[in-house]
């Protein structure tokens, strides 16, 4: 029978509808949510991917299987070399070692099945029922072995401590995160692998285990440089706890040598001379394309509209003034962790560190909001309702990219599918002293927004943009969802300030008693 | 709290319908085109026409009502795109527009399916309610067949499952009534007309001399009025002949392509092994020239050894097998059984009817979700069944982008159906302490554990190592695999059944 909480005010509260789905434990339940998710994403990979049928450049599905194709052909230390065989313009790779690792194994098993698909040269622009088949089983497996895993180890160590009633709307919040679902599984990505790698670590790092975070976590940058943007928490966190043990620079040192240790060996073939190793490098930071590329929603692209960047600038300067104000904003999270480390700040330092980064960083696409969104789906017990808009906000800047794509069906079936998990059991919340919906003006703020956001959805759509401004619309969304960010940015950042002297306070309440 | 479950439904609902829309591109059967073709029959073409027109193969062949709900789809269609519903431009059409419409409309007449959960479910509490709900609803081989395949079976169903609410109700007339509307959208139905024929004269209409005169007045003549508003304009056209012809084209065989597996696939292994053996032993026995799939070729047989096979045969081994059924019925009409005697009625039509699709398990298996709730054994045998005839469907998506939908599927459902009988059925005692495991009644039996790890050696051996080994050569040997090997299963649903009903 369904337990009743019967509280002591008189009032009873809802009876738990879903305690048949959590009460064989939460390995279980994480099986039957992760099938759901396993269904879904099976279901969107039914959809188009990136760049389906559009010669000559096609998209990332085309550069994916390219990768594929250079990797199961050449040898490792030609893969980052421009050669006769290797034409760097055409898709030419620029994620770190572990990608290209990845893409040797792929292509081995599209080898062994459609050996069309991946045969040097003659398969540019392949595209075929079977070809991307075993593609999007690549991604599915991919997920299901590495993004999977790290989920359930993650809730295991969260949830440990806690209140069972929550654990598998968490779950499922964590698996049927729907940008990701769509940039893997319908755009076409390997993200799951790099997400799932630095989920990994994060979890260790609640476990206690840094050396085990380090190992994860140096994979997770070898697969995508892009996973930088936790760095500073990760590296704040860990500092912030080596300080406070007896011998700090011992617990450094283990941690350093296990950082290096995963590097020589991830990148072994491309340190046998600084040139290899610059060659690599070089691929993975393309300064030359610019600060921004497209319609992204950070801080540059947007206040570009006003202040033309890169014609006030220069590439060089700007790379500098990008790295001031990333540094800027993320440098009170680093700072609050590295004088009180903890496990809940810790998580808010990914957030506000992933976001400063989104926002202010060089060259950030839109899919790069999947890095915030990870560690806020993570939160999303502390933060709900910040998070519902979050998530909205973040399937709309992505929204341009989903249409061009062909993905406009599994866009609003996904945005769907998340407002019936987030509200099939709203968490429970403490009033915290500074809530954001005191601030006069933020509910009427918010409410416009959300307003404008539909009225574009069907402008953008419906109507022609203006010949002399073809991107107007792109421009305006990525406006509002700027200035969401922004808002959800310096709440999270408050909240973390917030925290710590909440945590001393009750430190000194606990000394008192 | 009605408003509240009322949410809960709509919940569980819209959340199916979200695995439904990303199921659009998914692969189509014929039956799509049929469907598509029937719009343009029954938009382009006057009454008259309907049931003799044959500018594609895909002619109409359910009863009126059918038709006329696809007049009405056809409404909405033409507004869309008018090629849809073009005779023979539309021919084979393929387009996002024609693809997206009919699937959307399928979601849509699923609400027909929902209706009919919330009327059965009424006055049934918190859990099972719920449970009832995620089993029809989210059911597989609905989702299967319905939305990839392409069928309009969950709004069939809907109408079966109103029409058992109210007779579970005690209001007999209306459920009468609603069976009534139901063989006219889809005749194939008609297999449970003896039990509702029994149920309603013993329970109905055994009143006394007046009152039961009285009524049985009434429900003819409302039975008759639903005959009369649906074949009534082609009566009136002299065409009845040939829509009779149409609905019961018994030129096809005795078996599907796909053999459904029912009673016959055990007949037919039967005749084939005797055969074989007689052959050795040196009998003379002639290879049949007809096969099981295509028509009765004059008077030859497709048998080499046992007696032939007739549609009447089938229809009397149907009839004798619901007789023990109706013959309970009689004695004592009760409400609370009449979903377990519709259930058992679909099933010995399954096993034991002509030109069976498996696709009709779906006939028995969504009716058998509301009654497994009751009681521990129902569960049992619900779960061992659901899962059987899910897996009979796999054959219906054999491309490999839908393979891991439908495991995936499968899974999934047997995995929720573990959960909340697990739940339902948990011990007492062990609810009261906080957390460690909590230990439950429901636990399968060995053979029953055996049978179900053997589905998964089937589906290994005809998906992965028959292609390995053997190629392309015997073809039909993983299909012969599962249909034998489900056959088992539905015939220990059958026998469990009949059991029950009897005891």
């Amino acid at each position: 029978m369904p337990k009743k909480n019967l509280s002591g005010d008189g009032t009873a509260a809802p009876i738990d509808t879903w305690w048949w789905l959590s009460h064989k434990g939460t390995t279980t339940s994480f099986l039957c949510i992760s099938l759901f998710a396993l269904l879904i994403r099976s279901a969107v990979s039914m959809f188009p991917y990136s760049g389906a049928g559009t010669p000559p450049k096609f998209g990332d599905f085309e550069a994916q299987r390219h990768w594929m194709e250079i990797t199961t052909n050449l040898p490792a230390i030609d893969w980052y070399r421009n050669g006769t065989h290797n034409d760097l313009t055409y898709w030419g790779l620029d994620y770190p070692p572990l990608t290209a690792y990845q893409s040797y194994i792929h292509g081995l098993l599209l080898r062994f099945f459609n050996p069309d698909s991946v045969s040097l040269f003659s398969s540019r622009g392949h595209e075929s029922y079977i070809g991307k088949l075993l593609m999007r089983w690549t991604v599915l497996s991919s997920d299901a072995l590495i993004f999977f895993p790290a989920a359930l180890f993650f809730v295991l160590v969260y949830h440990r401590n806690r209140a069972k009633s929550q654990v598998a709307w968490h779950i499922a919040i964590i698996l049927l995160n729907p940008c990701l679902i769509l940039i893997d599984h319908g755009h076409f990505q390997y993200n799951c692998i790099s997400l799932g790698l630095t989920l990994g670590a994060i979890a260790a790092v609640l476990c206690g285990s840094e050396v085990l975070t380090c190992v994860f976590f140096t994979l997770a940058l070898s697969h995508k440089q892009m996973s930088a943007y936790f760095a500073p928490a990760f590296f704040s966190h860990l500092l912030g706890k080596c300080l406070r043990r007896k011998n700090p620079i011992l617990s450094l040192l283990k941690l350093g040598i296990a950082v290096i240790v995963t590097f020589v060996i991830v990148w072994w073939p491309y340190l046998h001379s600084v040139d290899d190793f610059l060659m690599v490098l070089s691929r993975l930071a393309p300064f030359e394309r610019g600060i921004y590329e497209d319609y992204v929603a950070n801080f540059w692209c947007t206040t570009s509209i006003l202040i033309k960047w890169k014609k006030l600038f220069t590439t060089p300067s700007l790379k500098s003034i990008s790295l001031a104000a990333t540094v800027l904003a993320s440098l009170p999270s680093m700072v609050h962790q590295i004088f009180s480390p903890s496990d809940e700040g810790f998580l808010y330092g990914l957030l506000n560190s992933s976001m400063a980064f989104y926002l202010f960083s060089f060259q950030v696409h839109e899919k790069s909001i999947l890095m915030p969104f990870l560690a806020a789906t993570l939160l999303a017990l502390k933060i709900p309702d910040h998070f519902n808009h979050l998530t909205y906000y973040a399937l709309f800047s992505m929204f341009p990219l989903l249409c061009r794509d062909n993905l406009l069906l599994p866009y609003l079936t996904l945005h769907l599918l998340f407002t019936l998990i987030y509200h099939s059991q709203l968490p429970k919340t403490k009033a915290s002293s500074f809530s954001f919906t005191n601030f006069p003006g933020y509910v009427f703020l918010l409410r416009t927004h959300f307003v404008i956001s539909l009225v574009l959805h069907v402008v953008y759509l419906t109507i022609q943009p203006p010949q002399k401004y073809p991107f107007l619309f792109d421009a305006l969304i990525m406006i509002l969802c700027f200035s969401y960010f922004v808002m959800f940015a310096i709440y999270t950042n408050y909240t973390q300030w917030n925290f710590s002297s909440h945590f001393r306070s009750v430190d000194k309440e606990k000394k008192q008693i | 709290m009605d408003g509240d479950r009322r949410h809960l439904l709509l919940w569980f609902f819209a959340a199916a319908t979200a695995v439904k829309l990303l199921l659009i591109p998914s692969y189509r059967s014929t039956d799509f085109e049929v469907h598509r073709n029937w719009l343009a029959i029954t938009h382009s073409l006057p009454l008259s026409e309907w049931y003799f027109d044959e500018t594609s193969q895909w002619t109409l062949d359910y009863p009126p009502f059918f038709a006329y709900f696809e007049r009405f789809l056809s409404f909405f269609a033409r507004l869309l795109d008018p090629k849809i519903v073009d005779l023979h431009k539309g021919l084979d059409y393929s387009a996002d527009s024609v693809v997206y419409f009919q699937r959307i409309t399928v979601i849509f007449s699923d609400l027909c399916l929902l209706l009919g959960v919330y009327r059965l479910t009424r006055k049934v509490e918190t859990l099972r309610r719920n449970l009832i709900c995620v089993l029809v609803v989210w059911s597989p081989g609905l989702l299967m067949v319905d939305h990839v395949h392409f069928q309009y079976n969950g709004f069939l169903l809907g109408w079966l499952l109103l029409s058992v609410s109210f007779l579970q109700d005690g209001r007999d007339l209306i459920g009468g009534f609603l069976f009534a509307v139901v063989l006219c959208f889809k005749h194939l139905f008609a297999v449970a007309a003896p039990v509702y024929f029994v149920y309603l004269l013993r329970h109905y209409c055994w009143a006394g001399l007046a009152t039961g005169l009285r009524r049985l007045v009434a429900l003819g003549s409302v039975v008759v009025a639903v005959f009369a508003a649906a074949f009534g304009p082609f009566i009136y056209n002299g065409q009845i002949q040939q829509v009779i012809s149409r609905m019961f084209p018994f030129g096809r065989g005795l078996c599907h392509a796909y053999w459904a597996p029912n009673f016959w696939v055990f007949y037919i292994m039967l005749d084939k092994g005797l055969a074989f053996t007689l052959r050795k032993l040196g009998f003379d026995v002639q290879v049949p020239s007809a096969s099981f799939t295509g028509g009765l070729v004059g008077d030859s047989s497709p048998f080499a050894v046992l007696p032939q096979i007739t549609p009447l045969t089938t229809f009397v081994m149907v009839l004798l097998a619901i007789t023990p059924c109706l013959i309970k019925a009689w004695k004592k009409p009760q409400p609370g059984l009449v979903g377990r005697w519709i259930a058992y009625a679909y099933t010995c039509g399954f096993l034991f009817g002509w030109h069976v699709h498996e696709k009709a398990s779906l006939h028995f298996t969504i009716p058998l979700a509301v009654v497994a709730v009751q009681s521990l054994e129902d569960a049992k045998h619900y779960f061992l069944v659901s899962i059987v005839s899910c897996y009979s469907l796999f054959p219906l998506l054999y491309e490999p982008q839908e393979y891991p939908i439908k495991v995936l599927l499968l899974l999934l459902h047997s995995v929720v159906m573990w959960l909340g009988f697990t739940a339902l059925y948990s011990d007492e005692k062990a609810l009261k302490k906080e957390g460690g495991e909590i230990k439950s009644k429901f636990e399968m039996g060995c053979i029953e554990k055996g049978y179900l790890i053997g589905l998964v050696l089937v589906e290994i051996v005809s998906q992965f190592l028959h292609p390995y080994f053997l190629g392309d050569r015997y073809a039909f040997m993983p299909l012969m695999l599962i249909s034998t090997y489900c056959a088992v299963g539905i015939m220990y649903s059958w026998i469990w059944q009949l059991l029950k009903i009897l005891t």
